[in-house]
């Protein structure tokens, strides 16, 4: 018995756009399963998950806010994925984006007088450091043809230790009662919110700005069509007289600096002072927002907001169920491998061939 | 059929294939007899590769039927058309380039058959049938030519009863060509079956005696080729008289356009061939032929003359008297060269991407179709669409993916898409690969012209007929050096055919253009 995956000669584009809502389906009746397993009603959680979310205003300004970061980060990555560059470190690259912005608005913190330069000063400091901490990987590959996958990794670590240090050490709220943190931002260091008493701040409109400049990019531009030339055909690209060189530095920057710019729109935004932690791990989830928006933007931007409910959901239902949060990490993975599994459903003829060994010829 | 003989070995009534409004093949009927070679003609598009595919269990037939000695038979996957007996050799090689030769034998070979007895095999049919291939040698580092060796070994080893042949000699020399029909001919008279198909309707003629022709998915006449010219069966195919290329009226003797002084390249990777010494010059109006077998440095040169692979240093290439030995590509272009590679998918053209996109692939730095780095589409489209006219590309649909293309219709967009700019210095790295005659004349007749036009013109080719026919004077490149060009007028196919194999001293060199102009400098 053996699988055999043929090619479809054309793709259908009912099929394609069918195919993840149909593994989402199917994510949804497995994790249902798997709730009743663990004596819940499986409708009960269903409500919690995927409907409370969306129910009240303020939980919707949740979901956005959970969505922009990991929109606007999965938004570069897919330039390095789709160029075939594997930056898994966009993590780190958050964390230096909202360290090196931190620094400004700590810099400022007190000033008088004009200060409106500040909030935009933070917003390129963050945005250069992520594209900085990302051109490490990068030149490592292009020069010494080190792998980006291991370099990019490990560097998320090293920003995760220096914030760690910064915010403890030089960086430290000098009345904070040794507490681990910075000062909090001024006013003019914050985003400001886009309606009175609400939570949500400007850093979602930017996030969108970049979803569509990045539509638009891949779309529209030479570079953009180089960096789809390079991941479906290297070698025309090389006849293209694309250098594979400039390529690879310019996704890892492309990727950096959404990353660093999505660290400094959440340390202005909701945090509003810099603490050894500034992530709940959304430059790592971004990597499934992007995989499981098949690397183009409008997809990436339902993705995220999946992700942002599902997880949303899992804190409801945490609380309210008391069902683990590793129910709801689970279902995220469970989702992006049957997405992906759908994927290949639609790009082939999937054909069970019985006793496929015996069917070959004898010599 | 009027030849009421046995019962066919094999046959097709009635196919039709359709894809999507498109119909490949339409009422396709088709009789193979044991022992007999038996060709397929057509032309690009015809709906040849269509018919081999539902033969081979690749397509199921949207009608008709497929028999095995009078049974109707269900060919639902190559497993199945091997299980019956069908082998296929390949235009395309579906080979893994990671995988040694022997290794990609074993793949479709059964699991008990393990590794010493069939490198052993292997060497066994090499011997027989000179077809001879170093077991252990990773596919990726093999010519074309030696990787159609595979595709044949690899068929041969299942002993079919039906092989089908899909452009054979295509990639070969006509030494090797020799040696593979008298390979076909001993498989005849062991009784198996063999359908050929070929664009070579001289070879068609030397080796078939019953021909089945295709036009625009229909059979359009059976024949003996034997009884046939080579112009008749040319003209049956296309359903017209087969234009001859015109010869070119302006002689050579234009000034130098192309210049390659003593390059010296190592070799890019394990395998491949290291480029010594070599030097060349081709003036405007002039079409320099370089001959060669497969793997001799073909693609290590054309990478050379592209800026695919710069040169060690920058006076090693002139362009117009420029020295651009270490600049790219496009800087190339700009100087207005232009550039075919050998193979179409993945380098030429991107086969996912629409033929608009392709254009815009080799034209973005010599054509308008982009501004301040955003793309003009409709520009693009525009060139693509002009491209399609000027070369009478046959294509499905406004701007498709360049892959849904048949070969010959590819070849023919990639090949307009560097005319069309009118380019000063053209390098073509087998023009008319697998591309059926009209098509090849057509090419020809292109190339021919922009020569007339002043262009200086560098074709490598694997088809002596085709070099003969163009070009005034040709080079051989054998284990990464280049002889002298001799006037075609003044050599013929065995001196040629001799430098090929090596044989330097064959024939006294005359002196050369290149050399003349190395001592006058």
């Amino acid at each position: 018995m053996r699988l055999d995956l043929i090619p479809r000669a054309r793709r259908s584009p009912w099929l394609d756009a069918l195919t993840p809502v149909l593994a989402f389906a199917l994510a949804v009746l497995i994790g249902g399963i798997a709730v009743s397993a663990l004596g819940v009603a499986p409708s009960q959680a269903f409500l919690t998950y995927f409907v409370a979310p969306l129910s009240e205003v303020w939980s919707i300004q949740e979901v956005a806010l959970k969505a922009a970061p990991l929109a606007l980060i999965a938004t570069g990555l897919a330039f390095c994925y789709r160029a075939g560059l594997w930056n898994i470190g966009a993590e780190g690259q958050y964390v230096v984006g909202g360290l090196a912005g931190g620094i400004v608005a700590i810099a400022a913190h007190g000033m008088e007088g004009f200060s409106l330069w500040v909030l935009p000063a933070m917003l390129v400091a963050g945005t250069l450091a992520g594209l900085a901490y990302a051109m490490i990987p990068a030149l490592l590959k292009v020069r010494l043809g080190v792998s980006e996958i291991l370099t990019s990794l490990m560097l998320v670590y090293v920003a995760q230790l220096l914030l760690d240090y910064m915010v403890r050490g030089p960086l430290r709220d000098p009345k904070g009662y040794n507490f681990p943190q910075s000062v909090g931002f001024d006013s003019f260091a914050r985003l400001p919110y886009l309606m009175e008493g609400e939570s949500l701040h400007a850093g979602v409109l930017v996030a969108a700005l970049a979803l569509a400049l990045a539509a638009l990019v891949l779309a529209r531009t030479l570079f953009g069509f180089e960096v789809r030339l390079v991941g479906t055909s290297p070698r025309a690209a090389r006849f293209a007289g694309f250098s594979q060189a400039r390529l690879t530095l310019a996704v890892f920057a492309i990727s950096g600096g959404a990353a660093g710019l999505a660290g400094i729109l959440e340390v202005a935004g909701r945090i509003g002072q810099l603490q050894p932690e500034i992530s709940p791990g959304y430059g790592f989830t971004a990597i499934i927002v992007a995989f499981l928006g098949r690397l183009s933007p409008p997809g990436i931007l339902i993705a995220a907001f999946v992700i942002a409910l599902t997880t949303i959901g899992g804190e409801n239902a945490q609380i309210d169920l008391k069902l683990p949060l590793d129910l709801t990490r689970a279902f995220q993975g469970l989702l992006l491998g049957l997405v992906l599994g759908a994927d290949v459903i639609a790009r082939c003829h999937v054909r069970l061939v019985p006793g496929g060994q015996a069917a070959r010829p004898e010599v | 059929m009027s030849a009421s003989g046995p019962t066919p070995l094999f046959a097709a009534y009635g196919i039709v294939k359709r894809f999507g409004a498109f119909t490949a093949n339409d009422g396709v009927d088709l009789e193979i007899r044991a022992g007999e070679i038996h060709a397929l003609l057509g032309e690009n598009g015809a709906g040849k590769s269509t018919l081999m595919k539902i033969l081979y269990g690749l397509l199921e037939p949207s009608e008709g039927v497929v028999t095995h000695r009078g049974d109707i038979v269900r060919l639902g996957s190559p497993e199945a058309a091997r299980a019956l007996g069908i082998g296929m050799v390949f235009q395309h090689f579906s080979l893994c380039e990671n995988l040694t030769v022997a290794e990609n034998i074993a793949l479709v070979m059964p699991k008990s058959l393990n590794g010493r007895a069939l490198r052993e095999r292997i060497a066994r049919l090499g011997r027989e049938y000179g077809l001879h291939l170093d077991p252990e040698r990773p596919v990726w580092s093999l010519s074309a030519g030696e990787r159609q060796r595979i595709e044949i070994v690899r068929c041969l080893l299942q002993d079919p009863k039906l092989i089908i042949l899909d452009e054979p000699t295509s990639v070969l020399t006509p030494g090797e060509a020799e040696g593979l029909f008298a390979v076909l001919e001993r498989l005849r008279d062991e009784g198996r079956a063999l359908l050929y198909i070929s664009h070579r309707l001289d070879e068609v003629r030397r080796l078939c005696t019953r021909a089945t022709i295709l036009r625009a998915g229909r059979v359009v006449g059976a024949c003996n080729p034997q009884d046939e010219t080579a112009r008749s069966l040319a003209a049956m195919m296309v359903g017209t008289q087969v234009r001859a290329v015109t010869p070119k009226t302006a002689p050579a003797g234009g000034r130098e356009r192309l210049r390659l002084e003593k390059l010296d390249l190592p070799a890019p990777g394990l395998h491949a061939t290291p480029l010594r010494a070599i030097s060349l010059s081709v003036a405007g109006g002039e079409i320099l032929g370089i001959a060669g077998i497969a793997g001799n440095g073909q693609a290590e040169l054309f990478a050379a003359l592209s800026g695919e692979t710069l040169a060690p240093r920058p006076d090693a290439l002139r362009i117009d008297g420029a020295a651009v030995g270490r600049r790219g590509i496009n800087a190339r272009r700009r100087l207005g060269a232009a550039f075919v590679p050998e193979e179409r998918n993945g380098h030429a053209a991107a086969p996912s991407m629409r033929l608009s996109e392709n254009a815009l692939l080799a034209r973005h730095a010599t054509a308008p179709l982009a501004r301040f780095g955003l793309l003009r589409l409709g520009a693009a489209q525009e060139l693509a669409r002009r491209v399609i006219e000027t070369f009478e590309v046959r294509k499905a649909g406004p701007d498709p993916a360049a892959g849904t293309l048949s070969g010959g219709n590819l070849q023919k967009f990639v090949v307009g898409r560097e005319i069309l700019a009118e380019p000063g210095i053209l390098v073509i790295n087998q023009p008319t690969w697998g591309v059926d005659a009209a098509a090849a004349a057509q090419l020809r007749q292109a190339v021919i012209d922009l020569a007339a036009r002043g262009a200086a013109i560098l074709v490598i080719s694997q088809d002596l007929d085709e070099l003969f026919e163009i070009a005034d004077s040709i080079s051989v490149l054998h284990d990464g050096t280049l002889s002298p060009p001799v006037p075609t007028g003044r050599t013929n196919r065995a001196a040629i055919g001799l430098l090929m194999g090596g044989a330097s001293d064959a024939i006294p060199a005359p002196q050369s253009r290149s050399e003349a102009l190395a001592h006058a400098s």
